[in-house]
């Protein structure tokens, strides 16, 4: 066996390799693999994940609650909460994350091989929506149950279809912040930080962003967890649509729209990012 | 395979803008290689040594298609590095000292699994590769351990199965032995040479600063610094180039006060070279003889200056020697002018 092995290796016979489509493919699921094993792993990470941003939703609802808010509002807080998961992992795990490897040597890997870099980070993205779906859905599970609320689903394809978009043009939006956020020079967990909170805010994480005037909701937009959650609601809770930033059907046009420049805008950004890493001889190479 | 180069510099020259805030009259760029020439057949197991600073990782940058030359062609495997990357980046493969690649969580296994589907080797090709160079290494009992857990020797010996198991046409090691004990960097060096001999249309580039590892592996090797190639031969012939000469290592009591110019040990007759540092309360001279009838008068000149012989070795030139000669110092020095000069 041990003599059958060496012969692998010595073999003068050349390897057969993929190219591609069936590279970048293989190249994506690959990516994809350290972040679902890697989070697997780690069990306080599935404890953390999960029970403890319950606190913060479970907040809310009180706040709403004390002030007799109508029922729906706790949706929407469930629904913004469980939201938050995904925004968390595209603002530290997909916008920083080359900025990351760069700083363990993966990243000059990553340029070195012949693997697509987007499906590089197409896998990242596939991962990380994977992941965070389980702390998604834990919050949305626990707090619908906890607390009683009363979902009055119009249109499940719909409901799907807005979900998905989302997912896409906010991934996408991750994509191209991972180099953005490593071409700007800057420590990636400033520019992380820096948003974080603010979007919070103006994107109605926790009430109908409708409430932040017409103009800052549109301005809003640009972000796709605006739109995907304005969606969502008026899907969810009919009574939502009287109080809904536009037509859902127009959010989803938005939504294609914004799924597209973000992808597009990372397939440009990384260009840009290696001509830049080769042409200058940093960004790429991890500081010794 | 037609072409019987397999890595073809032509008047490579690679200049840094340097960074950060500077004084009036400051440089503000950095040449890092000046006109490279440089021609490696298929097959070769190729040296660049050099101090660090001299520009050896640059050039392999270059090679590898991670930065791009200011000036000059390079060819690797065929294909040009600026033009044809994608053609290049399929036939090579890159391992530099002290990486730190893959991500902690994963086994061995699985990180060499992930960056072998980056090469796009099939699931079950890279599986088995993958088991059988583990065997080689010597780390199949290690598998399964994260690579967090794997000490610097493992973790470089995981590295190279990372650069290895990809059937590369081209690899460039980058001071793969850097950090490693003596133990782990005789494994990786046995396992080079042995996959350079189980693999004769492969080529390898390797630079280091260890003059012995250069001497021991490789075909033929350039000698490289302040970003020029100086001489380009087989390790016994750049030895053989000073055998005309007589090389000695002199350990003598501390020599007195710096005599003026024209009384220094290079100007006694027959001197042809000297290096001279002062270890542990005596001096040592590393003496390079235009014929070994000169000694005589280096002995008296000791004398003359209050200094007396404790040991003497009449030995084979080194590389070391060769660096010397075509310097001018010795290559820790020369490192540490480079690093002066950053």
């Amino acid at each position: 066996m041990a003599a059958l092995e060496k012969d692998i290796i010595r073999s003068q016979e050349r390897v057969k390799k993929l190219h591609g489509f069936a590279l970048f493919w293989a190249v994506v699921w690959a990516r994809a693999y350290p972040r679902i094993i890697g989070a697997l792993r780690q069990k306080s990470w599935l404890f953390f994940e999960t029970v403890f941003p319950l606190m913060g939703v479970i907040g809310y609802i009180y706040v709403y609650r004390s002030v007799n808010a109508p029922q729906e509002y706790i949706g929407f807080v469930v629904l913004g909460g469980a939201m938050t998961a995904f925004w968390l992992n595209v603002l530290w795990s997909m916008a920083s994350q080359l900025y990351w490897d760069k700083e363990d040597g993966n990243l000059e890997i990553y340029v070195l091989c012949p693997a697509p870099m987007m499906a590089i980070l197409i896998g990242m993205a596939i991962g990380g929506m994977l992941m965070s779906a389980t702390r998604a859905a834990v919050i949305i599970i626990v707090c619908s149950l906890a607390f009683g609320v009363v979902y009055n689903v119009g249109s499940i394809p719909l409901l799907i279809a807005v979900f998905l978009l989302t997912m896409t043009a906010l991934y996408g939006m991750g994509m191209m912040f991972a180099s953005v956020f490593l071409a700007s020079g800057r420590e990636a967990w400033h520019l992380a930080n820096l948003m974080q909170e603010p979007i919070y805010l103006v994107s109605g994480f926790y009430f109908p962003v409708k409430a932040l005037g017409a103009l800052v909701a549109t301005a809003a937009s640009i972000v796709p967890l605006t739109l995907g959650m304005d969606g969502m609601r008026q899907l969810l809770f009919p009574s939502e649509q009287a109080t809904g930033l536009m037509p859902v059907e127009l959010e989803v046009v938005l939504l294609i729209l914004l799924g597209v420049l973000f992808i597009g805008g990372a397939y440009f950004a990384l260009r840009k990012l290696e001509q830049i890493g080769r042409r200058e001889g940093r960004l790429i190479e991890r500081r010794r | 395979m037609s072409n019987p180069l397999a890595i073809e510099t032509q008047d490579v020259r690679r200049i840094y803008k340097i960074r950060g805030p500077k004084t009036k009259g400051e440089p503000t760029t950095r040449v890092a290689l000046d006109g490279v020439d440089l021609q490696v057949k298929r097959g070769e197991l190729f040296g660049l040594l050099g101090p660090n600073g001299a520009g050896k990782t640059t050039l392999i940058k270059i090679l590898a298609t991670l930065l791009l030359p200011s000036s000059g062609t390079a060819r690797v495997d065929g294909f040009d590095v600026v033009r044809d990357t994608e053609e290049v980046k399929r036939r090579i493969s890159m391992v530099s000292g002290g990486e730190t690649s893959g991500y902690g969580l994963l086994t061995v296994e699985e990180s060499l699994w992930m960056f072998a589907r980056f090469y796009g080797l099939e699931n079950k090709v890279a599986k088995d590769r993958i088991a059988a160079m583990a065997q080689i290494m010597g780390l199949e009992e290690r598998m399964r351990a994260k690579i967090s857990d794997l000490s610097t020797g493992l973790r470089q010996k995981m590295n190279f199965i990372r650069g290895f198991v990809t059937d590369p046409n081209v690899v460039f090691l980058d001071e793969p032995t850097l950090g490693l004990d003596v133990q782990a960097a005789r494994d990786v060096r046995g396992f080079v040479r042995q996959w350079m001999d189980d693999h004769p249309d492969r080529t390898l580039l390797l630079t280091t600063h260890y003059m012995a590892e250069a001497d021991e592996m490789c075909d033929r090797l350039a000698i490289i610094d302040s970003g020029k190639l100086l001489v380009c031969d087989t390790p016994a012939n750049l030895k053989r180039s000073l055998q005309t000469e007589a090389v000695f290592n002199l350990k003598v009591a501390p020599l007195g006060a710096k005599p003026k110019d024209g009384d220094l040990l290079e100007a006694v007759p027959g001197v042809s070279r000297v290096n001279v540092a002062d270890v542990n309360g005596h001096t040592e001279l590393a003496l390079t003889l235009r014929a070994e009838d000169a000694l005589p008068e280096v002995l008296a000149y000791l004398t003359r200056r209050g200094s007396s012989l404790i040991a003497l070795e009449k030995r084979e030139p080194t590389l070391e020697d060769v660096f010397i000669k075509v310097t001018g110092r010795r290559l820790d020095q020369a490192a540490d002018a480079e690093k002066a000069a950053e």
